[in-house]
């Protein structure tokens, strides 16, 4: 039994060490490339050079013979064997009454390609050597076709669908632009902006992998995968592109390195892998190189808006206009419609009480990798249009921007709040934040440290950033009435062992965030057990109830209140055994710290002798069954509202324009707290994949040419540790008033947050109108020479 | 097929290696450590960093017929059975990993950075730890830790 | 990448004659740009030669009025190096702000300059401070020996032995990386000695070049402010996604002046 760490309680609130950290730390995670199975074959994709051609023909002769090679199939081994294009499960439904477009997406192209990196064959060898070697061998001749890859004017571009006349996936509208125009036009000042949210690659740290293995004795498939969502998954790849029995399709993601979204979706390489392994009878192992995952991975923004706030003679905010184009890439991904729509357009109300507000989402197709769900996933992108045009209206009227936002917060004593917008906040005090970081960063020194920085030839700036996010996508009916192709719920399984340790099985999946340590705080604390006598199992279909995996800052507020459901029945169960044996009604036994006891009685027995009496039931209620193990599905009733204000503060270097973040407070309101460390490192690394954006990370496709220019860590910036400066993080808390938890999730606010806080903070430093994200020190150096 | 000897880990190992053979596949592959990680294509990540003769290197930027002679630790060779190295350790309390995909990698560079500097400053990690990538901690707790860990090592 | 034969040869000359067997043979020195061009499959060599073996091409000595340091010298050592850093402080520094520590351990300075990268480092010391790069054959100054972009003056079985590095009154190097590769995107070495001031740029464009019009108005007056008005032209300088020419023309000034302020 390894160390598992000094744990001085492990109950909800502690800052417990991570159960997980004793493999990580030693090098004994098993990630999917650390699996290998007997008789295990390599899988290498041949895949597109150019951004869109047709495919005119592909002779596999030559590499057919290279060494070691097994199999050589191709696009069109797919359309023979039927295998299915892969979804996108949200239909958003259009101004106009009609489905998205959404066309074909085969695992393997057998007609056009339609961006850099699209597969048109798999080679699969020996080793993973020979694969490479041969499919080099490939010969596809291509008919370049004109490439589209910008999203500002993909409308107008070469057609790249012929099911999506104009490239236009949808046309899409929340909100009443007659209402909002007459408001604006009424509005004693309006402010407008332009405003691109630059296109990022997620970039785990882990690039994909997968393992497909069939048994031809039982007639079942094995898929190890890197999934945030290995039930979604499964059930993507057995319905709808395979047609595997999901009882003949088990999934199994192991230890996953970072997802961030990307590893949400159902992508070509799983897929190919599960279908040759059946073709081949061998199992079929692929790992993408890094390369592969910026040209294959789904990527994450890249939207174009324009931007219209009215407010009236007093600064209050009187009408939002938002009309943004989003960029799809060539194929609709899994979820990729919902992100610019309900993932955006009804967070456009941000913390603020504006009346009315209009989104128009069109939606594009290029030929680019497809977009989808990133870290926050329309949440940041409406956070920065909100962010960012409240503190330009600040500037153009000369208000303090923080009495701006403060003048126009939903009250505390306002919630349930109904937005405009669709959603309704169920709780939050956004002022409490605001004052709190205002005061942590010292907001009335700031003009004293700027004249400092002055006098050393530095430019400061302070940027806030007043957020709200909306988690734990639910209910399943409303979802569903707006596109969803699944609910959005989530299981747990408490499984008592008769020795009175437990199991627990979640449906959602930890790939970082310690769910193996902080589900065991919740269920420990639950159920009065000890935190060392919990484990959580995840990440295997065939261990694990239906669930619905990880991704939306999901996992606690409704994984975790499914195993506090669960926790409930056991309980229940509990009362109904501690009541036989202590000779009492059931009505009259409570439950607390571990034990059940006759109301106002000392007579009392511990769960775990309940547990064992449970599983060896020699003297036993009738009519209650055997056995300690209980599941729960858990459908919020309304999504979670975390909110929250972060404070960037920078120092420009005026002579070549680079930006240093000199302070950065957060605080959030996440509702209760399950794990303080674990919550902190959230936020830490959500912020640090925020300043990436706005400082560091930008996507560049030639637009001639259709390639990625940013194809690896040589051109991609990744935010390294002297990029950043460490960060003041606090909290307040208003709890969640619809899970039983009072939770509402962390692991996507610093991304939300970060971009608005620093280009804020940037345009007060430069005096520019705004600076486009990447903020380079070009960028900023071409801002300070246009405004000074 | 060149044959090479080696002291892995402590443990004296020998075999032919093909030439082409980085140092990182011999260790995942031929030597079936799966601790050590391979997070990108152009030697700048860090999940590959291993120790060669007692300094951090990235072990995908390195043939496995250069370690012919030398000795190698990997993070599997860190900890002293199920006791960690004061490193792993620092990085436990302080909450240095979330998904653990870097972090041997960071681990291994850290033990290199600090030796010999139990009082280094949050600067000198942060640039010492520009050849390691994590996309999960944000560095906050990276630098705490490989701090903390510093002085645990002492001098 | 592909199999290839790999020698480890003991001598300069075993390792020429290797050069010399061999149709298609590269030199192997640090391998932290020939290991990733392998791994690319940019290069495939047939035989590779790793100069790791030989005796007597790594070290640090003190020279007549210069430094000498061998080719197999790798960066971490000579940013480390106690009389590098008491008597040419400027290429200590420079050497420690290449790459990562690790890139650090295994890179060398021969293998750098042979591979003349226009976003290396090391040919910006070496041009300015008029350098001497000794092969197995002969010696090169600097400014003979970077001809182009990823072009020396070496021939295929030529090997860098070692650099000879004059002692100067003064010298600097300003870096401003690339802020994904840690390359330069503009680094100026700037350097004083008796016989007047040099400034080299790397990485603004496809070589190292001499700012002369910044010479010349360095050896009147040896001060960043001799450097207002003094404009490298952007016309040949790089472009790409990080940097215009223009920006690059700009960075240039900026960072001679940083040099010229930290000689102090």
């Amino acid at each position: 039994m390894p160390d598992t760490g000094t744990i001085t309680s492990g109950g909800i609130g502690d800052a417990v060490q991570r159960k997980e950290d004793f493999r990580f730390l030693t090098g004994r995670g098993t990630y999917t490339d650390d699996i290998n199975r007997m008789g295990q074959t390599y899988a290498v994709f041949v895949r597109s050079p150019h951004a869109h051609a047709k495919i005119r023909s592909v002779d596999t002769s030559a590499a057919s013979q290279a060494s070691g090679v097994v199999s050589i199939l191709t696009g069109a081994d797919m359309v023979a064997d039927e295998v299915g294009s892969l979804i996108c499960g949200w239909n958003v439904v259009d101004r106009h009454g009609e489905g998205h477009k959404a066309p074909p997406h085969p695992p393997l192209a057998h007609d056009t390609v339609k961006h850099v990196g699209d597969q048109v064959a798999v080679v699969i060898a020996e080793t993973l050597s020979e694969a490479q070697a041969a499919a080099e061998l490939v010969e596809v001749d291509y008919e370049v076709l004109a490439a589209n890859v910008d999203t500002g004017s993909a409308l107008s571009g070469p057609e790249i669908h012929p099911e999506a006349p104009s490239n236009l996936c949808y046309d899409w509208i929340l909100g009443e632009e007659a209402d909002v125009d007459k408001a604006l036009a009424n509005s004693a000042h309006v402010t407008e902006l332009d405003i691109i949210n630059n296109r990022l690659v997620p970039n785990p740290m882990e690039p994909r992998a997968a393992i497909g293995e069939y048994d031809m004795a039982t007639g079942e498939y094995t898929c190890f995968s890197t999934s945030q969502n290995p039930h979604v998954l499964r059930l993507i790849l057995c319905a709808f592109v395979l047609g595997i029995p999901e009882t003949k399709l088990k999934v199994i993601a192991p230890d996953v390195g970072g997802g961030f979204g990307s590893k949400i979706f159902c992508y070509a390489e799983e897929t190919t892998c599960v279908w040759a392994s059946k073709k081949i009878g061998r199992p079929v192992k692929w790992t993408s190189t890094r390369s592969e995952a910026f040209l294959t991975d789904a990527h994450g923004r890249d939207h174009v808006s324009h931007v219209k706030l009215g407010l009236d003679a007093n600064g209050k905010f009187t009408a939002l206009k938002v009309e943004t184009i989003a960029n799809m890439g060539a194929y609709l991904s899994t979820f990729a419609s919902s992100v610019p729509t309900y993932l955006y357009a009804t967070l456009l109300a941000g913390q603020y009480t504006t009346p009315v507000i209009f989104c128009n989402t069109k939606a594009v197709f290029t030929n680019t990798v497809a977009v989808d769900a990133y870290r926050g996933a329309g949440r940041p992108e409406a956070t920065f249009v909100v962010e960012r045009i409240v503190e330009t209206a600040a500037r153009e009227l000369g208000v303090d921007p923080a009495e701006l936002r403060r003048k126009n917060f939903i009250q505390p004593d306002q919630f349930p709040y109904d937005t405009p917008v669709a959603l309704t906040y169920d709780t939050g005090n956004y002022e409490a934040s605001l004052d709190k970081a205002m005061g942590m960063i010292d907001y009335a020194g700031f003009p004293a440290r700027r004249a400092k920085s002055e006098a050393n030839g530095k430019k400061r700036g302070l940027g806030i950033s007043a957020y709200i996010e909306a988690c734990g996508i639910a209910p399943s009916a409303v979802v569903g009435s707006l596109g969803a192709g699944v609910g959005l719920w989530e299981s747990a399984q408490v499984r008592f062992n008769a020795t009175g340790s437990v199991s627990v099985f979640t449906g959602s999946h930890s790939h970082g965030q310690g769910h193996e340590t902080a589900f065991a705080q919740l269920a420990a604390t639950k159920l009065g057990i000890p935190f060392e006598n919990v484990e959580v199992v995840h990440g295997d279909t065939s261990k694990v109830p239906m669930g619905m995996g990880t991704y939306g800052s999901r996992s606690l507020a409704v994984g975790g209140s499914a195993i506090d459901r669960a926790c409930d029945k056991i309980i229940e169960k509990g009362k109904k055994v501690a009541a036989h044996l202590l000779e009492a009604a059931v009505e009259d036994i409570e439950f607390a710290d571990g034990n059940f006891t006759v109301a106002g009685t000392d007579k009392s027995k511990a769960m775990e002798e309940i547990v064992f009496a449970a599983y060896v039931p020699h003297d036993y209620p009738e009519g209650v069954e055997p056995g300690m193990d209980e599941t729960a599905f858990y459908d919020p009733g309304n999504f979670t509202y975390p909110a929250g204000t972060h404070i960037a503060e920078v120092e420009i270097d005026e002579a070549t324009g680079v930006t240093e973040i000199v302070d950065w407070v957060a605080v959030d309101d996440f509702g209760n707290v399950i794990n303080p460390m674990i919550v902190e490192g959230q936020v830490h690394g959500g912020i640090a994949q925020g300043v990436g954006q706005a400082l560091l990370e930008g996507t560049v496709y030639d637009k001639d040419s259709g390639q990625l220019v940013t194809g690896s860590y040589m051109d991609y910036c990744m935010p390294r540790a002297d990029d950043l400066p460490s960060f003041r993080v606090d909290m307040t808390t208003t709890a969640c008033t619809h899970n039983p938890l009072g939770v509402k999730g962390c692991g996507e606010a610093g991304a939300i947050a970060a971009p608005a806080a620093l280009i804020n903070a940037i345009t007060d430093a430069t005096g520019a109108v705004t600076v486009e994200m990447p903020a380079t020190p070009e960028r900023v150096w071409r801002a300070l020479q246009e405004n000074n | 097929m060149p044959s090479i000897s080696l002291t892995l880990n402590g443990r004296s190992v020998s075999g032919e290696v093909e030439t082409k053979t980085l140092l990182v596949d011999y260790i995942r592959e031929n030597q079936k450590l799966t601790g050590t990680h391979v997070g990108c294509d152009t030697s700048q990540c860090g999940s590959c960093v291993v120790h060669v003769d007692g300094k951090s290197v990235k072990s995908c930027t390195m043939l496995a017929v250069q370690v012919d002679g030398s000795e190698v630790t990997t993070i599997e060779g860190l900890a002293t059975g199920e006791e960690l190295h004061p490193m792993q350790e620092a990085f436990r309390q302080n909450h240095g990993l979330q998904c653990g995909f870097c972090t041997p990698g960071m681990v291994m560079s850290a033990v290199d950075l600090v030796a010999g500097n139990p009082d280094i400053s949050e600067t000198e990690i942060r640039e010492g730890l520009e050849g390691n990538i994590c996309r999960c901690t944000g560095y906050h707790n990276i630098v705490k830790s490989v701090q903390a860990g510093a002085k645990a090592m002492g001098g | 990448m592909q199999n290839f034969d790999y020698h480890k040869p003991n001598s300069v000359d075993e390792a020429v004659a290797n050069m010399q067997a061999s149709d298609d043979g590269k030199f192997l020195a640090g391998g932290m740009t020939m290991l990733p061009t392998m791994k690319q499959g940019l290069a495939a060599p047939e035989d590779l030669i790793d100069l790791h073996g030989i005796d007597g091409i790594a070290g640090v000595a003190e020279g007549a009025d210069a430094i000498e340091i061998g080719a197999m010298t790798s960066h971490s050592v000579v940013a480390s190096s106690a009389l590098i850093q008491s008597d040419l402080p400027a290429l200590a520094a420079l050497a420690e702000s290449i790459g990562d520590r690790q890139v650090r351990a295994r890179g060398t300075l021969g293998g750098s300059i042979s591979n003349n990268d226009p976003a290396a480092d090391y040919p910006a010391a070496l041009v300015a401070l008029g350098a001497t790069v000794k092969t197995n054959t002969r010696e090169i100054p600097a400014e003979d020996f970077f001809v182009e972009m990823f072009e020396t003056a070496l021939a295929e079985d030529e090997i860098v032995t070692s650099v000879s590095f004059p002692l100067v009154e003064k010298a600097a190097y300003a870096k401003f990386p690339n802020p994904a590769s840690r390359y330069a995107m503009v680094g100026v070495f700037v350097a004083k000695n008796a016989d007047g001031v040099r400034v080299a740029v790397t990485g603004a464009g496809p070589s190292v070049f001499r700012a002369s019009a910044m010479e010349s108005a360095l050896d009147g007056d040896f001060s960043s402010s001799a450097l207002d008005g003094v404009a490298v032209s952007a016309d040949d300088l790089n472009s790409d996604i990080h940097a215009s020419p223009e920006y690059r023309a700009h960075l240039v000034g900026v960072m001679a002046k940083r040099a010229v302020d930290a000689c102090g």
